[in-house]
C-alpha cells in the first residue's frame, strides 16, 4: 500500500470542495472524503496485520522513497511501523468524528470542511514520514489551519487564542528546526548529511551533539503536546475553537508533540533522552499536578477539559522519559486513548453548547433527563478520563504506572507516586462536573424542550466510544500493534544505559 | 565578433530595442490611447522575457568587463518575469496615467542597468550599471505627479543613494589603490588582507547594505516605499533588491572569498540587526506599502543568513529565495496595488472584512503572505528553510536559532494582517473589486509560482547545478 494515499486523499477531497457552494453539497463530500480514509486507515491496519503475521520484522512496513531535493539529500521518504499506525488510526477516527460533528457548519462551510481536510492530510504526512525534513514540513502544515479554524468559526476571545496558539507552536517548531538542523550535520554517511530518519538511527552521533541539540528538539515537540511550562496556548486554544477544532487540536495535534518528541528526540538521541531524563519526568509531573490542580478551579467545561489534557498529555512525558519499554508503550497508549477520549469529551461539550448556548457548569443541570443519549457520552468520557477499568484511559496510565515503577530508584518511585496521586484529583473534578452538569434537576425550565442527540451526532459518540472500548476491554491488540515498534527504540537505548 | 556581441549582449539589446519602440510610440503622431499602449508593451514585455531563453551562449565581452554564463542568463529570466509581473499589475493605475511610455522608459532604464549590473565583471563596470539602475528609480519614485509624498520619496531616494555611492566609490578607489586592479578575478588575486583593504571592503558592503537596505543602512526604505507608486515600491523591494543581492552574492563568493573571515562576521552583526530591528518596525506598521516595507527588511536580515553559509548552499539558496520572494511579495503588492488604484486605499485597517467582500483575492493575499512567513506547503517555506540550513552549515546555531525565533516574530505581523482581513468586522469593507485581464494573469503567476516552486524541486535543482 503507498502511504501517501493518506496525504493525497484528503487534499483531493478538500480540492474537490472548491467549486461547491451549498452546505449540503459540500458536507456530503466531506463526509465521503473523511469517510475513505477511515476505511483507508482500516486497510492498512489490516494489511500491517497480515505483513506481520507474515513474519516481515522490518521496521518500517511499506517504505517508499523518492528523492525531492537531490542536494541537499532530503527525500519524501515514507513508511510505519505500529506506533505510527496506531496514530493514524487515531487520527481517521477523530476526523470522521469531527466532520459528523459539523454537521450543520452554517458559516463558510466550504472554507471550514477544506481546512479540516488540509489539517488531516497534514497529520498524517507527519505521522508517516520517516524524513526529518518531510516530517518538519508537515507538523508546520497543521499549524495555520488551526489559527484559521479557531480565528474564523471560534468563540469568546478567539483572535487572541488563535494568535497565541499559532506563534506558540511555530515557535515549538522553530525549536525543532534548530533542532533537526543539528542532527543534519553531524550525520555523515559517505561524505553526506542526511534528514533521514533510518539512516540516522544507524549513527552513532556525539554525545555532545546530542545533549546539545536534544532540548531544542524535545521543547519543540514538547510546546505541542503541552511541556510545563509551554502548555499555556492549550486552554485558551482549546476553548475557543469550533467543536470539531478542538476534537482536532487535543485529539490528533497534541499527539504530533508526543510523537516528534519520541520518534525524533528520544529515539534519535538515545544518550541525550538518559541524559535529561529526570528534568524530563519533573516536568512531566509538575504537569500533571499542575493541570489536575487547575482544573479544579475551572467553571467552563472546556476549559475543565482542557487543562485536564495538559494533565494526561504530562503522563504521555512522564512514560517517555521513564524510558522502559513498558512506560513507552503507555506513553503511546496514553497519546491514542487521550486522543478518542478528548475528541469524544469536546465533542459532548459541543454538543451541549449547541442547545444551551453555555459551557458554565454553574448554569448547567439535570442534561441527563432532557438528552440522556449526549449525557451518556458525558459521563462515558468523564469517566475514561479519570482512568475507568473498562475503557482506555485505565490501561494507558496504568501501563504508564507500571513502566515506571520498574526503574529503580526512590525518585522514580515517588515521581509514579505523584502522578498516580493526580488520578484523586482528577476523580474530584470529573465526579464534581458530571454531577453539576448531568444529575440534578434541570437548571432551567427551557432546557425542558431541547432536542438529544441527532444521527450524525449519535455516529460521531459512538464511533469514539467503540475506539475507546475497544482499547479498554481489549488492550492486547494495540500492545502487540506496539511491542516491535517500541523494542526498537529500547535496544537503541539499552545499548547506551548499559 | 558582430555574432558574438548580439548573441552575449542579447538581454540588454532586446531591452535597448524596447525603449527605442517606446521612444517611437511617445514622438508619432498618433495619440495612442491608454489601454492599447499598455497591451502592446505588455506583449513586447513579455517577447522579452521569452527571448531570455533562445540562444544560450557564455562568454566575456569589452575586454573581460562584461560577461554572460548561465547562471547570469537566469538571473535575468527572473528579473525579466518580476518586471513583466509588474507590468501586469500595474495596468489599473497606469490605465489613467497621462506619461505611460515614459514610466515604461524609465523602468526598462534600470532594467538594462541591473542587467549591466549582474553581467558586471569589472568594478567599475559595475558601479556604472549601478548608478544606470539607480538614478531612473529615484524619477520612477516621483511618479505620481500629483502627490507631494511621492516627490519627498524620489527626494530621500537620491540623496540616500548618492551617499551609498559615495560610500562605494570611495571603498573603490581605495580597492584599487591596495590591489591596483579593477577586474574581479585580478583582484581576487591581489587580496591581502591588509587593513586598508579590510577598510575599503567595508565602505563596499555599506554601499551594498544600503542598496538592499540592511540595518543600519535602512532608514531611507520606510519613506521611500511609503511615498512612491504601488508599482515602484514593488519594483524596488523586489527587482532591485534582488539584482543587487545576486551581485553581492557573486562579488562576497568569487571576489572577496579571502577575506571570508571579516565578511562572516559583519554579515552575522548585520543579519541579527536586520531582522530583528526590520521585524520590530513592521509589528506597529498602519500603513499597506510601510508594513512591506519593514517586513522586507526582515526578509533581507534572512537572505544576509544564506550568504553567511557555504558557498555552493548559501549562493544556491539566496538566489532560489530572491525567486521565491519575487513571486510572494509581488503576489502580496499585487493586491495592494489593485485596491490602492480600485479605491485608493493603503491603511491595514481598511482591509477589515475583506474576505466577505473579496474571497478569492484574500486568499491569494493570504497564500503570498504564509509564503513570506515562511509556512509550508508554500515556496517561501522552502526558500527560508534552505537560507537556515544554509547558515546552519558553517555551524553557527546561534545565529539560526535568532533567525528561527524572529521568524516567529515575524508570523506575528503577517497573521495580524490575515486576522484584519478574515476575522475582524468591518461595516463598510472595500467594496468588490472586478479585476481585470491583465492584473489576473499576474495573478495566477505569482499564486502558481509560490505553489510550484516549492513542492516541485526543479528550480531549486537547477539553480544548485549552475552555482555549483
Amino acid at each position: 500500500m503507498n502511504l501517501s494515499l493518506l496525504v493525497i486523499l484528503p487534499l483531493f477531497i478538500a480540492l474537490l470542495l472548491l467549486p461547491f457552494k451549498q452546505l449540503k453539497q459540500v458536507r456530503a463530500i466531506a463526509l465521503c472524503g473523511a469517510l475513505l480514509q477511515f476505511i483507508l486507515c482500516l486497510i492498512l491496519l489490516i494489511l500491517f496485520w497480515k505483513e506481520r503475521a507474515n513474519d516481515n520484522t522490518a521496521i518500517m512496513l511499506f517504505e517508499n522513497n523518492y528523492t525531492w531535493y537531490a542536494p541537499l539529500h532530503i527525500n519524501y521518504h515514507t513508511g510505519v511501523d505500529g506506533i505510527s499506525v496506531s496514530m493514524i488510526l487515531l487520527t481517521s477516527f477523530v476526523v470522521l468524528a469531527g466532520v459528523l460533528v459539523s454537521w450543520n457548519m452554517q458559516k463558510f462551510s466550504k472554507e471550514f470542511f477544506f481546512l479540516l481536510l488540509f489539517l488531516s492530510a497534514g497529520a498524517y504526512g507527519f505521522f508517516i514520514s520517516l524524513d526529518l525534513f518531510t516530517l518538519f514540513f508537515f507538523l508546520e502544515l497543521a499549524v495555520i489551519p488551526k489559527f484559521l479554524l479557531i480565528g474564523i468559526w471560534g468563540s469568546g476571545k478567539k483572535e487572541y487564542s488563535a494568535m497565541k496558539l499559532a506563534l506558540m507552536l511555530m515557535g515549538g517548531s522553530a525549536l525543532v528546526f534548530v533542532g533537526l538542523a543539528g542532527l543534519y550535520f553531524n550525520t555523515d554517511i559517505n561524505g553526506q548529511h542526511s534528514f533521514d530518519l533510518m539512516q540516522i538511527m544507524q549513527l552513532k552521533i556525539p554525545t555532545g551533539v546530542q545533549n546539545l541539540f536534544f532540548p531544542f528538539a524535545f521543547i519543540g515537540f514538547g510546546v505541542f503536546t503541552a511541556l510545563f511550562p509551554f502548555h499555556t496556548w492549550v486552554p485558551d486554544g482549546h476553548s475557543s475553537a469550533p467543536t470539531a477544532a478542538s476534537m482536532f487540536l487535543a485529539g490528533i495535534s497534541m499527539k504530533l508533540g508526543g510523537y516528534g518528541c519520541l520518534r525524533v528526540a528520544t529515539f534519535l538521541m538515545p544518550d541525550a533522552a538518559h541524559h535529561y531524563s529526570t528534568l524530563i519526568i519533573i516536568l512531566a509531573c509538575i504537569a500533571i499536578l499542575y493541570g489536575a490542580f487547575a482544573t479544579m478551579m475551572q467553571t467552563d467545561l472546556k476549559y475543565i477539559n482542557a487543562y485536564s489534557s495538559i494533565s494526561h498529555c504530562g503522563f504521555v512525558l512522564l512514560g517517555i522519559g521513564m524510558l522502559t519499554k513498558t512506560a513507552i508503550t503507555g506513553a503511546v497508549m496514553q497519546m491514542v486513548s487521550h486522543g478518542l477520549m478528548t475528541a469524544l469529551f469536546f465533542a459532548a461539550i459541543g454538543m451541549i453548547y449547541d442547545r444551551t448556548h453555555t459551557r458554565q457548569v454553574a448554569q448547567l443541570g439535570g442534561l441527563l433527563k432532557v438528552m440522556p443519549f449526549i449525557s451518556a457520552v458525558f459521563v462515558i468520557a468523564g469517566l475514561c478520563s479519570l482512568g475507568l477499568p473498562g475503557f482506555s484511559g485505565f490501561v494507558a496510565e496504568m501501563t504508564v504506572f507500571v513502566g515506571s515503577w520498574e526503574n529503580a530508584g526512590r525518585f522514580y518511585h515517588i515521581a509514579t507516586i505523584v502522578a498516580c496521586a493526580s488520578i484523586v484529583v482528577t476523580a474530584v473534578y470529573i465526579l464534581r462536573a458530571t454531577g453539576q452538569v448531568i444529575m440534578g434537576p434541570v437548571a432551567r425550565s427551557e432546557y425542558n424542550l431541547l432536542r438529544d442527540a441527532s444521527w450524525n451526532e449519535k455516529l460521531a459518540a459512538s464511533l469514539l466510544i467503540i475506539g475507546i472500548v475497544a482499547i479498554g476491554i481489549a488492550p492486547f491488540w494495540l500492545n502487540d500493534l506496539l511491542s516491535p515498534a517500541t523494542d526498537i527504540i529500547i535496544q537503541k537505548l539499552a545499548s547506551i544505559i548499559k | 565578433m558582430l555574432n558574438d556581441f548580439l548573441i552575449l549582449m542579447k538581454a540588454e539589446l532586446v531591452i535597448t530595442i524596447i525603449l527605442f519602440i517606446l521612444l517611437f510610440l511617445k514622438l508619432g503622431n498618433k495619440e495612442w490611447q491608454n489601454e492599447s499602449l499598455l497591451n502592446i508593451i505588455n506583449i513586447l514585455l513579455l517577447l522579452n522575457l521569452a527571448s531570455g531563453f533562445f540562444f544560450a551562449k557564455s562568454g566575456t565581452l569589452f575586454g573581460d568587463m562584461f560577461q554572460t554564463n548561465e547562471l547570469i542568463r537566469f538571473e535575468k529570466n527572473m528579473l525579466n518575469l518580476g518586471t513583466f509581473i509588474i507590468s501586469l499589475q500595474s495596468y489599473d493605475w497606469l490605465k489613467n496615467h497621462k506619461h505611460v511610455p515614459e514610466f515604461y522608459m524609465l523602468l526598462l532604464s534600470t532594467l538594462l542597468g541591473m542587467f549591466f549590473m549582474i553581467s558586471s565583471n569589472n568594478i567599475l563596470m559595475f558601479y556604472l550599471a549601478l548608478e544606470l539602475s539607480t538614478i531612473p528609480l529615484a524619477a520612477l519614485s516621483n511618479f505620481d505627479l500629483d502627490k507631494r509624498r511621492s516627490s519627498e520619496a524620489a527626494f530621500k531616494m537620491i540623496i540616500s543613494s548618492a551617499f551609498s555611492s559615495g560610500l562605494l566609490l570611495f571603498g573603490i578607489s581605495l580597492l584599487y589603490g591596495t590591489t591596483g586592479t579593477l577586474n574581479f578575478p585580478e583582484i581576487a588575486q591581489h587580496l591581502n588582507g591588509s587593513p586598508l583593504q579590510i577598510f575599503s571592503f567595508i565602505l563596499l558592503i555599506s554601499g551594498f547594505g544600503f542598496k538592499i537596505s540592511a540595518v543600519p543602512f535602512h532608514l531611507w526604505t520606510g519613506d521611500v516605499y511609503e511615498g512612491s507608486p504601488v508599482a515602484v515600491t514593488s519594483y524596488l523591494s523586489v527587482i532591485s533588491k534582488g539584482a543587487i543581492l545576486f551581485v553581492f552574492v557573486s562579488v562576497l563568493y568569487k571576489v572577496f572569498q579571502s577575506l571570508s573571515t571579516a565578511w562572516y562576521n559583519i554579515l552575522f552583526l548585520l543579519s541579527i540587526a536586520t531582522m530583528v530591528i526590520g521585524n520590530l518596525f513592521a509589528l506597529r506598521q498602519q500603513n499597506m506599502k510601510r508594513f512591506l516595507a519593514f517586513s522586507s527588511i526582515a526578509q533581507v536580515g534572512f537572505i544576509l543568513i544564506g550568504i553567511t553559509g557555504q558557498s555552493a548552499e548559501g549562493s544556491a539558496s539566496v538566489i532560489y529565495f530572491v525567486l521565491v520572494y519575487i513571486f510572494s511579495n509581488l503576489g502580496a503588492f499585487g493586491i495592494v496595488s489593485l485596491v490602492s488604484a480600485v479605491t485608493g486605499k493603503e491603511n491595514m485597517s481598511d482591509y477589515k472584512g475583506f474576505y466577505k467582500t473579496n474571497p478569492l483575492l484574500s486568499w491569494v493575499f493570504a497564500i503570498s503572505l504564509f509564503s513570506l512567513a515562511g509556512i509550508p506547503p508554500t515556496a517561501g517555506f522552502f526558500g527560508k528553510f534552505f537560507l537556515l540550513l544554509a547558515g546552519a552549515g558553517k555551524g553557527n546555531y546561534l545565529l539560526i536559532t535568532i533567525a528561527a525565533l524572529n521568524m516567529v516574530v515575524s508570523l506575528y505581523y503577517y497573521l495580524n494582517l490575515i486576522k484584519v482581513m478574515f476575522m475582524d468586522e468591518n461595516e463598510k469593507p472595500v467594496e468588490k473589486i472586478n479585476v481585470n485581464k491583465l492584473p489576473k494573469i499576474a495573478i495566477i503567476i505569482c499564486v502558481a509560482g509560490i505553489l510550484i516552486t516549492g513542492l516541485a524541486s526543479g528550480a531549486y535543482n537547477y539553480i544548485y547545478s549552475l552555482v555549483k
